[in-house]
């Protein structure tokens, strides 16, 4: 009896155990930060441009919190800039993952972070109202535009980076195959017969089912709202026909034999650069360098470069803090 | 102090968000909220709630009636409600989400294990703490094992057996909120999505969860008076 007793005890308390660890690795499952290989340095772009970041002693005396919203460029982006910012002597730090722009916005301007970057055509459709045709498709209008609009509101931002980012249909090359798609207009008379897979927001929005509802008049099969970072996921699992992918995934390039982006041919989703917006009594307060800094960083932000620096984070599970790293310095900014 | 206000304006702003359709900024002319998508969310949210509780209720109960009748594996039972407690739901659902999938059956799978401890620990508890003279009185009038759970042990127990459902069930439509990630609309696609539905909506979404929160206890509680047999009323009062 007591012998039949210890051995339940032991086997139980090894079941417990056992939960307790998968809950832990639950816990970990999407964004662990295993193995970070930062000694690695991001191929492609040895062409330094504008060399290394000058620290300032001056900058010293300035404390600078430097947001993001919460996905994994947004994140990289938000390191890349806190830590030029503190290699050019501020007292920098980060306060990632704010969550959703309507947050980062509002952080800015209550004083809450310093700055944040945010996609030129994200705060034109989101903040100020505009239809996704009405974006400007070049990156400088499109900056100025977005930037006339946040100095009414007691903002300023800076010009846009190299890259731009959009929200794009994605599917398996399979599935584009078998329906012979190329564009998004090619849906037509097929997506009845296809579920879409995209956001919780996506489906109210005009940059995404809204909009392929409304300027494609396509209706689908069914829409699933899930996380932005099960947006592959869902693809491979068989689980999702169409899925709301970014332009800058790493997917894209890396495994262009299985997943493909459909043309936007009737621009329901805008393409944005990113620009960094903050407000002019941070500018006032941080000086020069602040302005500088942030420019000459985001200067080596190439569409390559992005989406290697995405790949490192989404694929290879490196932490944004140490892909930031490794870009600074494989680009010469830091030493 | 300077919370208070816009939180006393978002309020007013939810209660509109419930009953009439709001403008958006990024719906391209589109309202969105009122009456009729809060109530659409809202069965949607319950269904899954449902679903779930039945699972978990289905597993937990059997369960825990027949160790608190055997009298062991009291180590299985705390350890389980232990370790219930400490799996981090969207942790869960995210792993989940990676092995089978996304959707419906998912998010009950998720939620049920969620709802399972808290039966589970308090149907073993409810039906040791019977009292062990009244069983064996049972047991001496020819009562088989199986008579003894369901005439004697459970309909004691329903008190501490209610106590467990009532707390799953609370967990459960809570957690439901997050469904909207894992491929089900519900009441938290109001809460997830703020730049669509605005501080008013993400307020509404709150208020609405825990209103039917508080619905589901009271309907519970109600479950649980009809199904306490009369002997044991009297005796409580």
């Amino acid at each position: 009896m007591r012998i039949d007793h210890t051995k339940l005890r032991v086997a139980l308390a090894a079941l417990a155990a056992l939960a307790l660890a998968l809950g832990i690795a639950a816990c970990g499952g999407s964004d662990s930060s295993s193995e970070a290989t930062s000694a690695e340095s991001t191929g492609g772009e040895s062409e330094a441009s504008g060399g290394a970041i000058v620290a300032n002693p001056e900058n010293g005396k300035v404390s600078l919190t430097i947001g993001s919203k919460n996905f994994p460029e947004q994140e990289i982006l938000g390191e890349i800039y806190t830590q030029a910012l503190a290699a050019a002597g501020y007292k920098a730090k980060s306060d990632l993952s704010l969550g959703s722009e309507t947050v980062a916005h509002k952080a800015v301007k209550s004083g809450a972070v310093s700055g944040y970057p945010e996609y030129a055509s994200t705060a034109l459709t989101s903040f100020f109202g505009l239809e996704p045709e009405e974006v400007p498709t070049n990156a400088n209008e499109a900056w100025e535009k977005a930037n006339e609009e946040f100095e009414k509101e007691g903002l300023v931002a800076f010009e846009p980076t190299p890259f731009e980012s959009a929200n794009a249909v994605g599917l398996l090359k399979t599935t584009a195959e078998k329906y012979e798609l190329e564009t998004v207009s090619d849906l037509e008379g097929v997506s009845e017969k296809l579920s879409l897979y995209g956001s919780p927001e996506c489906r109210q929005r005009i940059d995404c089912l809204a909009g392929l509802e409304k300027l494609y008049g396509l209706k689908f099969k069914s829409f699933h709202p899930v996380d932005i970072s099960l947006r592959y996921t869902v693809l491979e699992k068989g689980q999702a026909d169409l899925s709301i992918l970014f332009t800058t995934d790493p997917q894209l390039s890396a495994e262009s034999d299985k997943f493909v982006i459909l043309e936007d041919d009737k621009h329901v989703f805008p393409a944005g650069n990113v620009i960094f917006v903050t407000t002019p009594k941070v500018v006032e307060k941080a000086g020069p360098d602040y302005e500088k800094t942030i420019l000459q960083v985001q200067e080596g932000l190439t569409l390559e470069v992005m989406q290697e620096l995405d790949a490192r984070v989404e694929i290879e599970k490196e932490t944004p803090k140490a892909a930031a790293a490794a870009y600074l310095e494989s680009a010469g900014y830091v030493e | 102090m300077s919370l208070t206000t816009p939180l006393f304006a978002s309020f007013g702003g939810a209660i509109e968000f419930i009953f009439s359709p709001q403008a958006s900024n990024v719906t391209g002319g589109k309202t969105v909220g009122g009456i009729d998508q809060v109530i659409e969310l809202t069965f949607d949210q319950l269904e899954v709630t449902v679903l779930a509780l039945l699972l978990a209720i289905v597993i937990a109960l059997p369960a825990g009636l027949y160790f608190g009748h055997r009298g062991k594996g009291e180590l299985l039972a705390i350890g389980l409600g232990n370790t219930g407690r400490a799996i981090p739901e969207l942790g869960l659902i995210a792993l989940m989400a990676a092995v089978i999938g996304v959707g419906l059956f998912n998010l009950t799978v998720a939620l049920a294990i969620l709802g399972i401890p808290p039966i589970l620990v308090n149907t073993f508890v409810g039906v040791r703490e019977v009292d062990r003279s009244t069983v064996e009185a049972a047991r001496g009038m020819g009562m088989t094992q199986f008579e003894v759970i369901r005439k004697v042990e459970a309909p004691m127990a329903v008190t501490s057996i209610f106590t467990g459902i009532r707390t799953a069930a609370i967990g459960i439509v809570a957690t439901a909120t997050i469904a909207p990630l894992a491929g089900v609309a519900t009441l938290g696609e109001f809460i997830l999505g703020e730049n669509v539905y605005g501080t008013n909506g993400v307020v509404a979404g709150a208020i609405v969860v825990a209103l039917l929160a508080l619905a589901l206890e009271f309907s519970l509680a109600g479950l649980q008076r009809l199904l306490t047999s009369k002997g044991l009323k009297l005796r409580r009062t």
